[in-house]
């Protein structure tokens, strides 16, 4: 089913500000087999010039879609989550992400359009702290297998 | 937070030696976990094959934290990567074996920009099919 158009220019914003901890950091290395100490050692990270532990550059997905996800999941969309697959990924770096942030994000559907059989949509989000520091900017697009068929 | 790259001894056109990456099923159900996305195509071979995949697929953000990893390991600071993007161009299908699959990642300078910053383009491949492309990373080396 094609996907409504309607949602393009929506904006979501994070229902809670998100807590970056460095036990969530280690965990988040662990799994993508990083074993750099700059992620979970507070010293090692600290002798490298950073204030606490670094979160890896593709870490801010954990938190980035907070908001979308209200979107995608909205029936009048007309999203069949089943069939989606990841696109496109992009991190824009203000500031390094680390264990003591409190960041906020603020979702925007920027495009919707169809590419062949798929429904492809992007969704820009802008992730500052709570205080409105700019820390990131994320642009996701996902693919709905089929969706326009 | 400095890279320990510099800037100077950087040539465009330079390639930094490709590194390989295992990725078992287990991997899939840590990351599953880590990143919050239990989206079943990455842990459910009868749920992926039911929605028409080959078997069960990495998740995309796991091939990108290996392309990510990469490009840290080489700038010496996760830090120094001020922009990272890519397109994921193929799947990559793990299968439920102890030998899993591997992701291959290279990488080339490919411009030297203003501000000490490079534009270093990535390529990964698994079972000889290219799972990222428009692959790109700006570090701020040294």
């Amino acid at each position: 089913m094609a996907l409504n158009r309607d949602f393009v220019g929506r904006t979501y914003a994070s229902s809670a500000p998100y807590e970056v901890s460095r036990v969530k950091i280690r965990e988040f290395a662990a799994a993508i087999g990083d074993a750099n100490p700059i992620y979970r050692d507070k010293e090692a990270a600290r002798a490298a010039g950073h204030p606490d532990v670094v979160a890896p550059p593709t870490f801010p997905i954990v938190f980035s879609l907070q908001g979308g996800s209200e979107a995608l999941v909205d029936p009048d969309l007309g999203l069949n989550i089943a069939m989606v697959v990841h696109g496109e990924q992009r991190f824009e770096y203000h500031r390094p992400v680390h264990a003591g942030d409190e960041l906020v994000t603020s979702a925007t559907i920027t495009e919707i359009r169809s590419a062949g059989r798929n429904e492809l949509m992007t969704i820009r989000s802008e992730v500052t702290t709570v205080s409105g520091e700019p820390v990131c900017t994320t642009y996701n697009t996902i693919v709905e297998r089929g969706g326009a068929a | 937070m400095t890279a320990t790259v510099k800037y100077d001894e950087v040539e465009a056109g330079q390639e930094i030696p490709a590194a390989e990456y295992r990725v078992r099923r287990v991997n899939l159900v840590m990351y599953a976990g880590a990143s919050g996305d239990f989206n079943p195509i990455h842990w459910n071979e009868r749920f992926a094959k039911a929605v028409g995949l080959p078997d069960v697929i990495a998740h995309g953000m796991y091939t990108m934290a290996q392309g990510g990893r990469f490009v840290t390991d080489w700038a010496g600071d996760p830090a120094a990567v001020v922009d990272y993007g890519v397109r994921f161009s193929s799947m990559v299908v793990v299968p439920d074996d102890d030998e899993g699959t591997t992701i291959t990642v290279s990488g080339v300078v490919e411009e030297k920009l203003g501000d000490k910053r490079v534009v270093v383009g990535l390529t990964a491949r698994a079972d000889d099919a290219k799972v990222l492309s428009r692959a790109r990373a700006v570090v701020q080396l040294a």
